[in-house]
């Protein structure tokens, strides 16, 4: 019987079991962001507590920055309060901050690895649930809530239960066209949205082994829409060549250290796990998103399901997801008319997501009456894109090119839907009202098929608008 | 100090109909740009109770007068799916909840309620729709969650529930805030730091 990386990663960092029978683990880096910390230093300070390993914690602002306006005071006076916020707790406490000024502002969970902060066998957490999208390095990362970042503040641990984990094998080759992101809510529509409950997953096989570490973050990120608290993947080569050379990452002798102990802290090629499921990349085409949960998803030659066809417990959610939708069952997804386009998020506002949509867009123009954003998710990110260029196709095509930030992933900053608008997104939740208008609509796709959505006005199957063939 | 032990939470219901009801739906994101958890209670299910178009009541479960004293919410499976949000449990407490009735629940919203001293117990589906159809029948009924027994008691019997055990114990011992049990193990913490190659 052989360990597994969750158990490797989990053993090493419990410090104790605790009186109810949970542990208390040693978390090795801890993320923060100006929504879900102001509250957690508050009761610090209630408590007369410090931060226990401020070298250990690193902070930047991404959820309310606005993406159009860098002069401060932001227009709105709440954002302003909440940066303010984090400025003033990370400057007392003595924690590093990303902020806006540094040139390396971004998404959380796009910072994290992009300083090479993200390491494999690590223990990461962050009041974000997309916390899981650091797995991608073979690290144990979860979302906690404002409490628990009390927690970790004071003492660099916290209290956990430990997990299940299921072993997630994609195999085979993903055909011309199909993407991570296809991948992810391939896996979603198929285990549920609480298919995951109580367990980690644990993603391989040969289409994974051939992922990128940003197709891999992409995956790693909706774990928690399934309802799995952390999804990660073994580290190896890729894993390793990404780091190399970042800010953080171990450097001369001390990187060929670091090496050893992430190959060693991967799953043994014998470990055990809970449970096993394998998905057939033969099986995955672009999918999209029907309903009001990531996991009502659909390739985009289908059609919209006959509720009553669907498992009994999925009926009354799906009856739900077709009158907020205004979608009929039976009707293709294929060609609805859509409003709104974004691409960008912790999921998609990568530098190879921008990539693939700005060389689909290239030369062509966003359809009439579609509103178009595409937004760096770091300013790393935008910097990179545009030494490439891409904010120059993106313009050119008719989309804006904005500043780093969760943007229209959520309605914290002045980038929302309005009424009753459609969006094509690839960000990671299609909820009632995610996008900043309560009766706002999401449609959930990869960067390709958003790009062809952009252009054609409506989802569209990317391979046929791009001719995309092997 | 000592927190209360929790062994039962009691008082009427209210069903909030349908499967995972997400921390977006509890409050939506918009109402979080705040840099502290009070008030957040009066935007609870904000967009479920108020019509967005009209800014008017909805004739939502949570509006109606006949669940105006209620302080327990009936749902259904995967509640508080979504964002790690702690705003989530704290706009349920705010706006004077004391414990949650589902079939289920998403694992970090299980948590934070946990650690705010919210019981979220589990029923089955047939229980579900028999205390929500009993609550709907006779709001002015006392509901009592037993976590000793772990039973629901309404007005015409009970029906057994269920909860993860170590956060029933940590509710009946008054364990559930593990701040001061984490800060005392700082030593173990340290020496923990220390035998790991990365810090």
């Amino acid at each position: 019987m052989s360990k597994n990386l969750y158990e490797k990663v989990w053993d090493a960092h419990t410090v104790a079991e605790l009186s109810d029978g949970s542990t208390q683990l040693f978390i090795g880096a801890h993320l923060i962001h100006e929504v879900t910390s102001p509250q957690a230093f508050g009761m610090l300070e209630e408590k007369g507590l410090t931060v226990k390993y401020p070298q250990r914690t690193f902070a930047t602002v991404d959820h309310i920055v606005p993406t159009n306006e860098t002069e401060e005071p932001y227009s709105d006076p709440l954002a302003q309060e909440m940066i303010d916020a984090i400025r003033r707790n990370t400057r007392r406490h003595g924690i590093t901050f990303f902020d806006t000024n540094t040139g390396m502002q971004g998404v959380v969970h796009i910072v994290g690895p992009e300083q090479g902060i993200t390491q494999p066998g690590m223990t990461i957490v962050c009041g974000d649930s997309h916390t899981s999208t650091h797995g991608a390095f073979g690290a144990i990362a979860f979302g906690i809530g404002t409490s628990q970042v009390r927690d970790v503040l004071a003492t660099q641990t916290m209290k956990m239960g430990k997990l299940k984990v299921r072993r997630i094998n994609v195999n085979g080759t993903l055909a011309p066209g199909v993407t991570a992101k296809d991948v992810i809510l391939h896996i979603l529509k198929e285990l549920g949205v609480n298919g995951g409950t109580g367990y980690a997953y644990e993603y391989g096989g040969e289409v994974i082994d051939n992922l990128s570490m940003e197709g891999r973050m992409t995956i790693c990120n909706m774990s928690i829409e399934g309802g799995a608290r952390c999804g990660y993947i073994n580290p190896d080569e890729t894993t390793f060549a990404y780091l190399k050379g970042r800010p953080y990452a171990p450097k001369k002798e001390a990187w060929d250290a670091a090496v050893k102990h992430w190959e060693a802290v991967a799953s043994a090629p014998d470990a055990d796990y809970d449970d096993v499921v394998n998905f057939d990349a033969a099986d995955i085409a672009p999918t999209v998103t029907w309903g009001i949960n990531p996991g009502q998803g659909i390739q985009i030659n289908e059609t919209i399901p006959t509720v009553s066809t669907l498992p009994e417990d999925l009926q009354s959610s799906a009856r739900e997801a077709l009158e907020y939708m205004d979608f009929q069952e039976g009707q293709p997804i294929e060609g609805t008319p859509i409003d709104v386009v974004f691409i960008g998020s912790c999921t998609n506002g990568r530098l190879s997501d921008l990539q693939e949509a700005a060389e689909a867009v290239k030369g062509r123009k966003v359809a009439e009456g579609v509103t178009a954003l595409a937004v760096p998710g770091s300013q790393i990110v935008a910097l990179e894109a545009e030494r490439l260029g891409l904010d120059k196709i993106f313009t050119d095509a008719g989309f804006q090119w904005r500043q780093a930030g969760c943007s229209m992933c959520l309605a914290m900053n002045p980038d929302k839907l309005v009424g009753r608008q459609i969006c094509a997104s690839t960000s990671n939740r299609n909820f009632k009202g995610r996008q900043g208008s309560p009766t706002g609509r999401t449609i959930l796709m990869s960067p390709v098929m958003a790009a062809a959505a952009a252009v054609t006005g409506k989802v569209s199957d990317a391979r046929k608008v791009f001719t995309i063939t092997g | 100090m000592a927190l209360e032990k929790i062994l039962r939470r009691s008082g009427k219901a209210v069903p909030v109909v349908g499967d995972d009801i997400d921390t977006d739906r509890i409050i939506p994101a918009r109402f979080m740009k705040c840099v502290t958890f009070d008030g957040l209670g009066e935007y609870m299910f904000y967009d479920v109770r108020f019509d967005p178009d009209t800014g008017k009541k909805t004739a939502h479960n949570l509006n109606d007068e006949r669940f105006k004293e209620a302080s327990i919410i009936i749902s259904g499976s995967n509640f508080g799916c979504g964002s790690s949000r702690e705003h989530a449990p704290q706009a349920i407490a705010k706006a004077g909840f004391v414990a949650v009735i589902a079939e289920g629940y998403a694992e970090i919203f299980f948590g934070n309620s946990t650690q705010l001293g919210i019981p979220c117990v589990n029923v089955s589906h047939a229980d579900r729709l028999k205390l929500s159809q009993a609550v709907e029948e006779d709001p002015a009924q006392e509901i009592i969650i037993d976590l000793e027994k772990m039973v629901v008691r309404y007005g015409a019997g009970e029906v057994p529930c269920a909860m993860r055990e170590a956060n029933r114990q940590a509710l009946m011992s008054g364990d559930w805030d593990p701040l001061q049990e984490l800060i005392d193990n700082a030593d173990k913490a340290d020496a923990v730091a220390a035998s790991l190659n990365y810090i």
